[in-house]
């Protein structure tokens, strides 16, 4: 019997039929299909979490000129409180409001009488102290059961401050996974902030999407971008502000890094405004030099594309020896990755320029494109979880709308292959023979360590010390325990260093006490020998 | 850092805005992770239960386990009652605890899940357990989920069997394994024999090995709990974290109960001390003595450094009280004292404590939260901030050192392993507060004042 085969038997039926879904072998031959985006099972330790910590927590939290009110009892604000490693700086123009958590604190009464008063009141409060231009409000369990109408409030606000006032209905309860908060996110940005602004548009401007800066990864890339010759308009959303996010529809290009969080975003500016996007991954040396010569491919102008290449020259100049020394270290070595719903995947080529193999990976909460590639989208099945996530439709907004190119050099570009609208997701770079599972859980990753016995752990805080204690070498790629940047050339040195570090710390040859391998009595018996 | 913090005060009466608490089911969680073999259950959607894991886990940089009924929102408008069953099955089929502690979330509350139903109609494979306990976020705070939990254990397990054991039962109060541990001790100094619920060392300070096991050996044990209501009498440390369970057992099983602060600070681990002492009957040890004697020594030896220090302290109610204490104690004036957890009875019991020590033009606040305290340190500063890890914004915009204690502290390693509460924690605390200032001084003095002696 195959590990997969080993792990899943020890399920009962029930749980078997389904798991069996989530679990696969990737195989060589005809594209694997994999049960994705699905409910996890309840009792079944899964690493998920919910609507609004994908909501809040993942897309609007980062905004740093936006005063996030949390609508509910006070946990769900806590824990989304300088936890995520969104960085964020303030300049003169922009506030920075990521330092603080805000919430409406509910009691009980308000859960009997309804909120809508104590919001209406924070709001006004908010205001009052720090008079901010946007203000959002992300509603928690409770709230969408007791019926406040929160976008009824923030209509109203909106109307008496003059400022901005978005809701957010980002339920716990609701989708699945932290998926469908994203999804409820980007409708919101798209339907009323993307679009309000009236800046000029500038040249060869790019918008940088599903970037969240964690450990300043979006400031290492944007310095990258920058030398080329790009003006960023604006990030979505680490380090990024309500303020550029007006102006994001006056860029050319979009680049797509996180897929999974952010693409509805990018279709629904290609349908409002024209604009391509590509998908790209500034992660990994390889990645990053094609994503960078698809971006100045997409420009076609010659001198971007000259100093496209003196650009990643000279970064690559300054890592590579670093990298050869690293990759000596680590050579042979083997991975299971299990982050999120994009990253693992941006870590795989990574790894592999590190002469490490990745065995078993997985996401959090992908759907089947992010395993499979967008060209799945059309046949996934929309179940009674995802309809109750709100899709939106936009269309051709005529006063903004512009292409850059005609729709044949659109065609030519994608033939040059220039990712334009295309991901191919996890399967176009893992290998074959590696263990796929979605929605990994806690059961999982214990059997799965045992049996294909990774050299190292790529995951999150909740797996991290139960890998670690079992022995294996453990780092947090949600938050690279609290290191980074790891995008970028120099991104990727600070990468391979710290999983050196991990390996290698002198801790791992003392774990065993010398008296669990050595007899503890010495000494010979009865005069002999 | 914090610039958009005014310092002028304003009218807020609604907007929370950097708190010091969170909700009552991670308190509930704590609790359950201190029995040894329990899965704690989290009845509600999943983000709850990973966000309840994650901040467990941060703390103490040990795996918290818990799992989830995974509500969807089918289940919330229908009921959880068939996830949880599902929930209890599955977890029993693959995770095999002894006991799982269920706790709610505010989506099962808001939507009145009865638990006392469902679980009687679950099915429960022979020999184990499910209690349960409500823990509605809306009230109250972490602190009222940790005890809500103790009296959910005690309702469903303990009983009065008329047989009594002789034993002291004993409620820690929300603190760190290591303080625990160092509870523990102190009882077998005394020769107090005890039964303490919950008992979080061995679990979340759990050794590394190379072999990881989901239940470590530490925990109260069933039996255990059961013969809680068999006890002589309950000591509840932290009288506003450990007076509910402690009547609750009483209500019980008729086991009369004392209270008494945390064991912070000289007078609150004297108090502790005379209470074993008056249980068991036995003389305090020499070694216990001599614990006292070296903290005495040294708070003498080095009282010109402490002797009227401001300091803001914040977090947990019972907590900022001993903190208090031990502050007053040495000389030094708890100018701000800040608890996020409601309830009046923290404001009469610091007010009382500065009475005590004839101390004037302090504060204490319940109810409050970090952005105010901040602004009354930008009105009139202190010296030193004693508090969770989230004091450190505050710390870097003023200036101030910080001494972190308390829950949470997710930016440190160690805390957790390392006691606050006896002699022994009153001479840790000593030296994190006199290493704060003093080093504070080194930093600050002109070169002609660096002291090489001090
Ligand atoms: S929904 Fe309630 S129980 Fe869950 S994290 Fe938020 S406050 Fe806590
Ligand atoms: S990379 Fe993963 S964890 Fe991060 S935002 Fe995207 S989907 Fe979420």
């Amino acid at each position: 019997m195959d590990s997969r085969d080993k792990v899943l038997d020890k399920y009962s039926s029930k749980i078997y039929k389904n798991r069996k879904e989530h679990v696969i072998e990737i195989e060589a031959g005809e594209p694997q299909v994999i049960a994705a985006d699905t409910r996890a099972i309840p009792g079944i330790m899964t690493n998920r979490g919910c609507c609004y910590a994908g909501c809040k927590g993942v897309v609007i939290g980062p905004l740093k000129d936006v005063v996030n009110i949390v609508h509910g009892p006070i946990g769900c604000a806590y824990y989304t409180w300088g936890t995520r490693r969104n960085k964020a700086k303030s300049d003169e123009s922009t506030k920075d409001f990521t330092q603080y958590s805000f919430s409406t604190d509910m009691q009980e009464t308000d859960i009997v009488f309804g909120g809508e008063k104590k919001l209406r009141q924070a709001i006004k409060e908010a205001v009052e102290i720090f008079n901010p231009e946007c203000i959002m409000i992300s509603s928690t369990c409770p709230v969408g059961l007791i019926g406040d109408d929160i976008h009824a409030v923030a209509a109203e606000a909106e109307k008496m401050y003059g400022i901005k006032v978005l809701a957010f209905s980002c339920e716990g309860y609701k989708g699945v996974s932290q998926s469908g908060g994203h999804h409820i996110a980007n409708n919101g940005l798209m339907k009323y902030i993307i679009g309000t602004g009236d800046a000029e548009p500038q040249k060869y401007s790019i918008n940088l999407l599903g970037e969240y800066n964690i450990g300043g990864d979006g400031w290492e890339v944007e310095r990258i971008l920058k030398r080329i010759g790009y003006n960023v308009v604006s990030v979505m959303t680490g380090d990024g502000s309500y303020a550029d996010l007006k102006n994001a529809h006056t860029a050319d290009l979009n680049l797509v890094q996180c897929h999974r969080s952010i693409n509805y975003i990018a279709e629904m500016m290609k349908t409002k405004y024209g604009m391509d996007w590509i998908k790209v991954n500034f992660i990994g040396l390889e990645s990053i030099k094609s994503s960078l010569m698809d971006i100045a491919t997409y420009f076609g102008d010659p001198a971007l594309l000259a100093r496209t290449e003196e650009v990643i020259a000279e970064e690559l100049d300054e890592i590579e020896e670093g990298m050869a020394y690293y990759k000596s270290k680590l050579d042979g070595k083997k991975a299971a990755v299990y982050v999120g719903g994009s990253r693992t995947h941006h870590y795989i080529n990574l790894l592999k320029y590190l002469g490490v193999d990745v065995i078993l990976a997985g996401y959090e909460f992908g759907h089947r494109d992010d395993y499979e590639g967008r060209d799945v989208i059309p046949s996934i099945k929309i179940d009674a979880d995802s309809k109750n996530i709100e899709s939106i439709t936009v269309t051709k907004d005529e006063a903004n709308y512009k292409t850059f190119h005609t729709p044949e050099k659109i065609e030519e570009l994608k033939a040059a292959g220039v990712p334009i609208e295309k991901y191919d997701g996890l399967w176009n770079d893992i290998a074959e023979g590696a263990i796929i599972t979605d929605d990994f859980n806690h059961f999982e990753t214990e059997e799965f360590l045992k049996e294909l016995k990774p050299d190292i752990f790529f995951s999150g805080i909740k797996d991290k010390f139960i890998v670690q204690k079992s022995g294996v070498p453990s780092r947090q790629l949600h938050s690279y325990d609290y290191s980074g940047p790891y995008a970028g050339f120099r991104g990727a040195l600070n990468f391979a260093k710290d999983i050196t570090m991990a390996t290698y710390t002198p801790v791992w040859n003392m774990v065993q006490a010398p008296w669990k391998s050595e007899p503890t009595l010495v000494g010979s018996l009865g005069g002999m020998e | 850092m914090l610039e958009l913090t005014p310092k002028k005060l304003s009218d807020r009466s609604t907007l929370r805005i950097n708190p010091i608490k969170t909700c009552q089911p991670v308190g509930a969680m704590y609790a359950a992770l201190g029995v040894h073999q329990c899965m704690p259950h989290s009845h509600g959607s999943q983000g709850c239960c990973s966000f309840h894991r994650m901040f467990l886990t941060r703390h103490f940089k040990d795996p918290a386990i818990a799992s989830s009924s995974s509500f969807t929102e089918g289940a919330s408008v229908f009921g959880g009652g068939s996830n949880l069953k599902t929930a209890i099955k599955n977890i029993f089929d693959i995770y095999d605890p002894e006991i799982i502690a269920v706790h709610t979330t505010c989506l099962s509350e808001t939507i009145g899940d009865d638990l006392n139903g469902y679980i009687q109609d679950a099915k429960v494979p022979e020999g184990k357990l499910v209690v349960h306990t409500n823990t509605p976020s809306y009230v109250g705070s972490h602190i009222t989920g940790y005890y809500n939990m103790i009296a959910g254990f005690i309702k469903y397990l303990s009983e009065a069997t008329g047989e009594k054991n002789g034993k002291l039962a004993l409620f820690p109060g929300f603190v760190n394994p290591g303080d625990m541990r160092e509870m523990k001790r102190l009882m077998k100094l005394m020769g107090t024999e005890f039964i303490m619920l919950p008992d979080t060392s061995g679990v979340l300070d759990a050794p590394m090995t190379g072999n990881y096991t989901m239940y470590p050996k530490g925990g109260t044990s069933i039996p255990d709990i059961r013969d809680l209501g068999n006890c002589e009498l309950t000591l509840g440390l932290g009288e506003l974290t450990s007076e509910f369970p402690a009547d609750f057992l009483e209500k019980k099983c008729k086991v009369p109960y004392k209270t008494l602060p945390l064991p912070i600070g000289v007078e609150n681990t004297d108090a502790f001390i005379m209470a074993l002492n008056q249980f068991s009957k036995n003389e305090v040890p020499y070694e216990i003595e001599e614990e006292r004697g070296q903290l005495m020594d040294i708070l003498l030896d080095s009282h010109q450094y402490t002797n009227n220090k401001t300091v803001a302290i914040f977090g947990d109610p019972d907590t900022v009280l001993g903190m208090a204490q031990i502050a007053l104690e040495m000389g030094m004036i708890p100018k701000y004292m800040v608890t996020g957890t409601p309830g009046a009875a923290f404001e009469r019991k610091a007010n009382a404590l500065l009475e005590k020590f004839g101390v004037e033009g302090c504060t204490a606040k319940q109810s409050g939260d970090l952005f105010e305290l901040h602004q009354w340190i930008k009105n009139d500063p202190v010296d030193l901030l004693i508090g969770g890890t989230h004091g450190k914004q505050v710390a870097r915009a003023e200036d101030i050192p910080l001494v972190r204690v308390g829950f949470p502290v997710i930016d440190r390693y160690v805390h957790s392993y390392m006691p606050i509460v006896g002699y022994k924690g009153a001479i840790r605390l000593a030296e994190l507060i006199l290493n704060a200032l003093m080093d504070r001084q080194d930093r600050d003095c002109e070169d002609e004042d660096l002291e090489m002696v001090m």
